[in-house]
């Protein structure tokens, strides 16, 4: 479909590529594109230019350099952000994907109840991050569903201020986000799961392989273009992440639950740390850029196949 | 074909049970009234129950006015986004525009940035603009950030469109203008629903872009107003309780009613 017709001379292509195209239509392209490039690129650019001077909103930014930079460097909170930002990528991707897999395994099937499982592990997934940080909120409080839990298991001693606590209150947070997504990782999987070719494991399993030969060995591999997405879409949410610990913990207690995100917002939004803050945000895009490379790789090439 | 074993059901519904337990209780809490609570505890079966949570919530709370406004928000950006959307993905996926995999891939770039990298230099735009604080802002910052995704989309379902179609419209001598109004985007159509149901969630439930162009609260939208609520029941669990189950309500409605879209909304975005 994209291939040229014949071998054009380069100068008349974009000549009568222009010709080609009705006007109408590049009206149709560069009305959207400009506001994408208002709104998202234009912003984006100034973030950079940011970062390298120091200004709370009011007069003129003053320009330092790598300034701010140096500051991060040395700056206890932007560590224990980035500590906590690596323990969630790995604790909420890894959670949600095992827990996620393993559900998708056992209800990729027809049968009674199948629907209301998946009906009922998926729906926390529609809720906003806010609001599942709030009904949290209402499960950790100090009569909450998890301390009544705990007490009438006996396991009282394991009652704790799941949020005001600095060594839980991060995994308090990641539980909950870790619920909300679990769904999400399951519907992708069950997906793939459909694109794994029965056949074969039933030969395998003729051939004696047990469950979970054929599950690592056969099933495994064809959910290679899902385990891809999986992991760029993990990734790239886990570092965007700042609703479910803005509204459960606000990053306290003593900062110990914030994440990039949100440290980037406590500075450049309620302490006004404009450059500091845009260093901050350029620190998670320099992050983020590598994924976001390839599962745009990935994309291209889906695009080329399809 | 493969075997049915009788622990399935047995590990499935205590697990699911599991799963749906913060759900009801949460709901259970919103129903009690404030008394019964204090005199009684959190986590003590219902013996009463009443609206009063509700009625807070929405009134005094001002969770009643932050609706409205996600109402006003969400409609109008999904509606615009996605006509922008989708006059960009048919340029791009039926006409021949130079470099047309670049300008696409860059849109959806777009999409993919850490919105982190955005906030400052977008709350100081719509300052100079003069629309810093207004619902307009949010909608507009909505429809400039979810655009690539969704012209991306889009596009892939596009370009899939047999070419016959078109050959036909054009000998019969239509433009360009009324290929897409009569024939793209009835065929579109749904892919244009799983984006609808995709793109109404994230928009009603954005929190970060509400906090960076808002700053009053009855300009706030529901998950902005929810955070202030909380901060102004302390412990007055029925309110905080009540004010989340209004703000999960749409959401959960449109996911019932269009579990099909939505899910392979979601998978389109897997797929992206």
């Amino acid at each position: 479909m994209t291939a040229p017709a014949t071998a054009e001379r380069p100068t008349s292509r974009w000549a009568r590529a222009f010709r080609r195209v009705p006007w109408v239509v590049w009206v149709f392209l560069l009305v959207p594109l400009a506001v994408e490039a208002f709104w998202v690129f234009w912003p984006a650019m100034n973030s950079f230019s940011l970062s390298f001077t120091r200004w709370n909103g009011v007069g003129a930014a003053e320009p330092v350099g790598l300034g701010n930079y140096q500051d991060l460097m040395s700056d206890p909170t932007f560590q224990t952000a980035l500590r906590n930002n690596v323990i969630w990528v790995i604790g909420f991707g890894g959670l949600s994907v095992v827990i996620g897999l393993a559900l998708a395994v056992l209800l990729n099937r027809p049968g009674r109840g199948i629907g209301l499982y998946r009906a009922a592990i998926y729906l926390p997934m529609v809720f906003s991050l806010a609001v599942t940080g709030l009904f949290w909120r209402v499960l950790y409080s100090p009569d909450g569903l998890v301390n009544f839990s705990l007490d009438s298991l006996g396991l009282g001693a394991l009652e704790r201020q799941w949020l005001a606590d600095p060594d839980v209150a991060l995994y308090a947070v990641l539980v909950a986000a870790v619920w909300r997504q679990v769904g999400y990782i399951m519907v992708l999987y069950l997906a793939g799961l459909k694109g794994v070719d029965p056949a074969l494991e039933e030969a395998a399993a003729m051939d004696g392989a047990n469950r979970w030969q054929r599950f690592t060995r056969i099933v495994m591999p064809q959910l290679r273009s899902v385990n891809a997405v999986v992991f760029a879409v993990t990734v790239i949410d886990s570092l965007r992440t700042f609703d479910i610990v803005w509204a459960m913990t606000r990053g306290g207690p003593y900062n110990s639950t914030h994440l990039l995100s949100t440290y980037m917002f406590e500075q450049g939004f309620t302490l006004v740390n404009l450059g500091y803050g845009s260093a901050i945000a350029v620190v998670i895009f320099a992050l983020a850029i590598v994924f976001i490379i390839s599962y745009l790789v990935r994309s291209i090439r889906q695009e080329d196949a399809s | 074909m493969r075997q049915r074993s009788p622990w399935f059901h047995a590990l499935m519904i205590p697990f699911t049970l599991l799963w749906v337990a913060p759900m009801v209780f949460v709901l259970i809490v919103a129903l009690r009234p404030f008394s019964d609570i204090v005199a009684r505890g959190l986590s003590a079966l219902p013996t009463t129950l009443s609206w009063e949570g509700f009625e807070t919530a929405l009134t005094t709370g001002g969770i009643g006015g932050a609706l409205r406004n996600s109402a006003i928000v969400t409609v109008v950006a999904v509606v615009l986004s996605l006509f922008l959307a989708s006059l960009a993905a048919y340029a791009l996926s039926r006409f021949r525009i130079p470099g047309r995999t670049v300008i696409l891939l860059l849109m959806l770039a777009g999409n993919l940035l850490p919105p982190q990298i955005l906030l400052i230099p977008v709350a100081k735009i719509t300052e100079a603009l003069g629309i810093y604080d207004t619902l307009f802002a949010l909608i507009i910052v909505q429809v400039g950030f979810g655009l690539g995704f969704y012209t991306f989309v889009l596009h892939g379902f596009m370009r899939a469109l047999p070419n016959e179609v078109f050959e036909a419209a054009r000998i019969d001598g239509a433009g360009p203008v009324r290929i897409y109004a009569l024939i793209v985007l009835p065929l579109a159509r749904p892919s244009l629903a799983a984006l609808t149901a995709l793109a109404t969630t994230w928009i009603f439930n954005d929190l970060i872009w509400a906090m960076t162009v808002l700053r009053t609260e009855d300009n706030f939208p529901i998950t902005a107003a929810l955070l202030n609520l909380q901060g102004g029941f302390v412990s007055q669990w029925n309110v905080v309780a009540a004010g989340a189950v209004i703000a999960a309500i749409p959401t959960a409605v449109v996911f019932f009613i269009f579990q099909k879209q939505f899910v392979s909304g979601l998978l389109v975005g897997a797929n992206k």
